[in-house]
């Protein structure tokens, strides 16, 4: 049969990694990324909450510094990060379980826009 | 990643969504008028319920991301199948110890 061929054939043809510009290729990256920008913000997040073992005022002192523009943009970032993970997992989880086929593409793009906006309303609250 | 693997992912997944809702939701709440240690450890200390909510969710989110960057340690690292699993089980463990202390600090009264 000459399936297998044709179609790498015609995978060739659209370039190497045309993959890369499918929306779930893009979405399954980006929950890997975000997943594994919140496994290296964790370690720290732990160690400021225990500053607290030396008393309030250690983590106040923290806190203070949480001030700064910069790293108030940051937070907004991580809230996006949490949220579109959360998002991308429940759908991976949905995929998985149910019988949901349909609008894959449409689910992935509804979760990277609700985390924006969950991250914007966050960095609106902050500032 | 094997079945067992697998399962653990997916349940500790299922387990986080409700609590990552509440932490968000949480999150929006406190800094309503920015964010003080008074507010947070009055908020936690002592309470057993946001004790049991932090370390189930401390326990869920080190193994969850222990998986997930065994998962990315092999495929994307030089390191090999048991070079990711030593690695990720490590770092797995110190986000438990760190998770559990931070508990302790803003639960315990």
């Amino acid at each position: 049969m000459s399936t297998a061929p044709a179609l790498s054939a015609r995978r060739s043809a659209r370039g190497p990694r045309a993959y890369r510009r499918n929306a779930l290729w893009v979405a399954a990256m980006v929950h890997r990324v975000s997943g594994l920008g919140l496994a290296v913000f964790l370690p720290f997040h732990f160690l400021v909450l225990a500053l607290s073992l030396r008393g309030e005022a250690a983590l106040d002192g923290f806190l203070r510094w949480t001030d700064a523009p910069a790293v108030k943009l940051a937070e907004g970032g991580l809230v996006f990060l949490l949220v579109v993970h959360l998002l991308g997992g429940l759908r991976v989880l949905l995929v998985e379980n149910l019988d949901w086929r349909a609008n894959q593409t449409r689910a992935a793009l509804a979760a990277g826009g609700v985390a924006a906006l969950v991250a914007v309303a966050f960095l609106v609250r902050l500032l | 990643m094997n079945v067992r693997l697998y399962l653990w992912q997916r349940g500790t997944a299922a387990l986080m969504a409700p609590l990552v809702l509440i932490h968000v939701a949480v999150m929006f709440y406190a800094t309503r008028q920015g964010l003080s240690a008074a507010d947070i450890l009055g908020r936690t200390r002592g309470s057993v319920a946001w004790g049991l909510f932090y370390a189930a969710f401390v326990a869920a989110a080190a193994i969850h991301a222990g998986i997930g960057i065994r998962t990315i340690l092999a495929e994307w690292t030089p390191l090999g199948a048991r070079g990711a699993a030593l690695a990720a089980s490590a770092f797995a463990l110190l986000l438990a110890g760190l998770g559990a202390r931070a508990v302790i600090a803003v639960v315990m009264p």
